[in-house]
């Protein structure tokens, strides 16, 4: 038996032993999700087991160093680690923007003293955070921003307002993007960190077309920020930031799997039939783009994880991606039909057919807009002029 | 399996990207012999180089004297073949033709594999009837006659068909017409009496024959695996030639999008590179997506195919079908972005976008392989 073998074995059993049986079935609502943090209310003990289980192991972030709350587990461990949870149907034991983005951004930029004290937060789910970047005149051109955090010594003072911050009401702390020189624009930003319940924060939901939000307006008056807590070199956070929109992209874009890669037609021909030959048609079409980006998906993935794919190759994904889940979506509106207009209905979940139609307009905007998205890949990986 | 090229499978690649990209460039090959209206379409003595390197054999097993590799790598020579419109009788021979021997008699395969192998024969496949695939319904009859069959009907778009010493024929043997069963597949020799070919030249200026059987007699050693049993060998033909006519789509798509990338880094108007304005930006920066995701569900397919996987046909069809519209795609802006001296002649983008369109409908249209998808998924 080879010693990866051996660990499947072991992952196995660990799982066997310690992944209640509730926490196996499929995430049905937002609540099923645990996201940690001072407030966090479990849905019930299974949850709360199912992750002081995997802290107790570091396998919430399996494979950040034991030094920083993890397992320690190489590239080949953690994969068998995602195949083991995966064939039980396990459910990540944790879901945390400090995992996905702000975690990355730490292991790479962050102090000795940064890693240990805010990795470890994070991978025992202790502190819920949330991400600080676009802000009202400051969208698809970022760098314009205007938040402004002005030197008082040992401290800085920011103001200014944010939007689109993702569930801004429940996390305890943001990672900022804050200008700290008006006079540079690119390298006059530096990326902080801070406690949502430090004076002069507050926060607003946003109400979308498609309902309620996980999204906030984020106000900041006077608030004071030690200097401890910047990430990275003071005006450098737009490296910090860029290096974290790449993390952000590859998730929008669903290149780690989920459902936007499946097929739908044989799924609509079953709740219906498919009596329209238009339809059937551009069905049939979706799901032969939706079947070829499932192999992009495979190869992109498994050109990362040799260091093959090509940097700027996320922001193709993430524009394909989201191009075709909107699509994906509208399809889904022509087949279901009437039924599938029903905003409040028992029969439609309290219309999750046309909140997710809806909420899918977001997937080419949030994280960098489609146009954005082109324009990258006309400068970076096509080298065309002037772009 | 990742979706990327083995060690192996990059020095072939290599050799294979410099031999075609000297040999089989377009002025050397396409307009080379398109010029002096050369009547076989491709060049003889290039075909004899593709044997020296091995390329002939690749598909064939190494005790008939191939290479025996497999799809992903008979789908990387004709990425190149694509990329610089090489024409040769690769596809339907090395790849189609062999794929159907490989269910032959030794006999059979003994004929007709030397010949391929060494760059001295060429074999074409005989599948459809009419100006469209549909080898769901195959009509030419092959009757039995004495120990033989005697063929009647006629094929379309044999492609070399008039240049081949064999014919891969799919015929009825029994049944009607749109039968599963009741297929029989036949290696004919080129001077069979009561074979006739009506040679023309095609946009792309390959050549392609509408061949007509009258009552051609063949006695029963010319049967490719078993008697009304050749559906199976058949599919295996069709899904090769598919992936491999796929593959070839990616390079054509990839040789007309370099290309054209490369004219929106020198072209001047309003003072500016045209490759400036972002109306042509975005438009090439999408082409480049479809690009990339038409290759990673063709070589997924040649994988697939080759593992022997259930879900191999339908991802071959997925393959064609995305493969069909990414480099149409590609051709299409093309010649748009190229402005009037795409429409010239002299340059080569017009040379992608007619062979684009005769490659679209060999071995099934995107039309054909989405409905295909439709189908295998269940609606």
């Amino acid at each position: 038996m080879s010693d990866l073998d051996a660990f499947r074995a072991e992952i196995r059993a660990w799982l066997e032993a310690n992944c209640p049986p509730e926490m196996r079935e499929p995430v049905a609502d937002e609540d099923d999700v645990c996201w940690g943090g001072r407030n966090f209310k479990f849905k019930n003990a299974a949850q709360k087991a199912w992750l002081d289980a995997c802290v107790a192991k570091g396998y919430t972030v399996p494979d950040w160093p034991k030094a920083y709350g993890g397992a320690g587990l190489s590239a080949a461990e953690a994969k068998v680690w995602r195949e083991e949870m995966a064939r039980i149907g396990a459910r990540p034991p944790l879901s945390s923007f400090g995992i996905w983005m702000l975690g990355p951004a730490l292991l790479k930029f962050g102090t000795e003293e940064q890693k240990v004290h805010y990795l470890t937060q994070i991978a025992r789910g202790e502190i819920r955070w949330c991400q600080g970047y676009s802000e009202p005149g400051s969208g698809s051109d970022l760098v314009s921003l205007q938040t402004f955090g002005e030197d008082q010594g040992d401290h800085w003072v920011v103001n200014g307002q944010k939007i689109w911050t993702s569930y801004a009401d429940k996390a305890d702390w943001i990672f900022c993007l804050v200008r700290t020189d008006k006079a540079n624009k690119y390298q006059g930003i530096s990326f902080l960190l801070f406690d949502m319940t430090t004076p002069g924060v507050t926060t607003k939901p946003i109400r979308l077309i498609s309902g309620n939000s996980p999204f906030c307006e984020t106000f900041f008056d006077n608030v004071v920020v030690p200097k401890a807590q910047i990430v990275g070199e003071l005006n450098r956070g737009w490296d910090v930031a860029k290096y974290l929109l790449g993390h952000e992209r590859e998730m929008i874009s669903g290149a780690g799997g989920g459902d936007r890669l499946n097929a739908i037609g044989a799924v609509c021909a079953r709740n219906g039939g498919l009596e329209d030959p238009i339809l059937r048609a551009e069905l049939a079409m979706f799901d032969v783009d939706a079947l070829a980006y499932g192999a992009m998906g495979e190869k992109f993935m498994d050109e990362v994880k040799v260091g093959r794919a090509h940097p700027a190759q996320p922001n193709m994904m993430k524009y394909a991606g989201t191009e075709l889940n909107k699509r994906r979506h509208e399809l889904l509106m022509a087949a279901g039909g009437s039924t599938a207009l029903e905003w409040g209905s028992e029969a439609t979940d309290g219309g999750k057919p046309s909140r997710s139609w809806l909420r899918t307009k977001a997937n080419s905007i949030e994280g960098g807009t489609s146009e954005v998205m082109l324009n990258v890949i006309a400068k970076r990986i096509l080298d065309l002029p002037g772009a | 399996m990742p979706l990327y090229h083995s060690e192996d499978q990059a020095m072939l690649a290599d050799t294979v990207t410099g031999f075609m990209a000297e040999e089989g460039a377009i002025k050397k090959q396409l307009r080379h012999w398109r010029d002096r209206n050369c009547q076989d379409g491709f060049g003889h003595a290039l075909w004899k180089q593709f044997a020296e390197l091995g390329l002939t054999g690749i598909l064939a097993a190494e005790a008939d004297g191939g290479m025996g590799m497999g799809h992903v790598e008979a789908g990387i020579v004709l990425r190149e073949i694509g990329r610089n419109l090489t024409p040769s009788p690769f596809l339907a021979t090395s790849v189609m033709g062999v794929t159907a021997l490989a269910a032959a008699s030794d006999d059979l395969r003994g004929r007709w594999l030397p010949g391929v192998i060494a760059g001295e024969s060429v074999l074409a496949v005989a599948v459809d009837e009419g100006p469209k695939h549909r080898p769901e319904r195959i009509a030419l009859a092959a009757e039995k006659s004495g120990n033989g069959f005697r063929l009647k009907g006629r094929k379309d778009f044999v492609v070399h068909g008039a240049s081949a010493d064999a014919l891969i024929v799919a015929a009825r043997t029994s049944g009607t017409d749109g039968d599963a069963d009741g297929v029989t597949l036949f290696a004919v020799p080129r001077d069979s009496a009561g074979l006739g070919h009506n040679s023309v030249r095609l946009v792309d200026s390959s050549m392609a024959s509408h061949v007509t059987f009258d009552g051609v007699e063949l006695s029963g050693d010319c049967v490719i695996g078993d008697v009304d049993g050749g559906r199976a060998v058949l599919n295996r033909m069709l899904a090769a030639g598919r992936i491999g006519s796929a593959a070839e789509l990616t390079g054509v798509g990839q040789g007309a999008f370099d290309i054209t990338t490369g004219y929106l880094k020198t072209r001047k108007q309003f003072g500016r590179l045209i490759g400036e304005f972002q109306a042509l930006q975005h438009r090439a920066a999408h082409l480049y997506s479809e690009l990339e995701i038409a290759e990673a569900a063709t070589i997924k397919a040649q994988q697939l195919l080759e593992a022997g996987s259930d879900r191999a046909e339908l991802m071959v069809s997925v393959a064609k079908a995305k493969a069909s519209r990414a480099c149409n795609l590609a051709v299409r802006e093309g010649v748009q972005m190229h402005g009037g001296v795409g429409m010239t002649d002299e340059f080569d983008i017009g040379l992608y976008m007619k062979r684009d369109r005769a490659l679209a409908e060999f071995m099934g249209d995107a039309g054909y392989h989405t409905e295909r998808v439709a189908r295998l998924s269940g609606y």
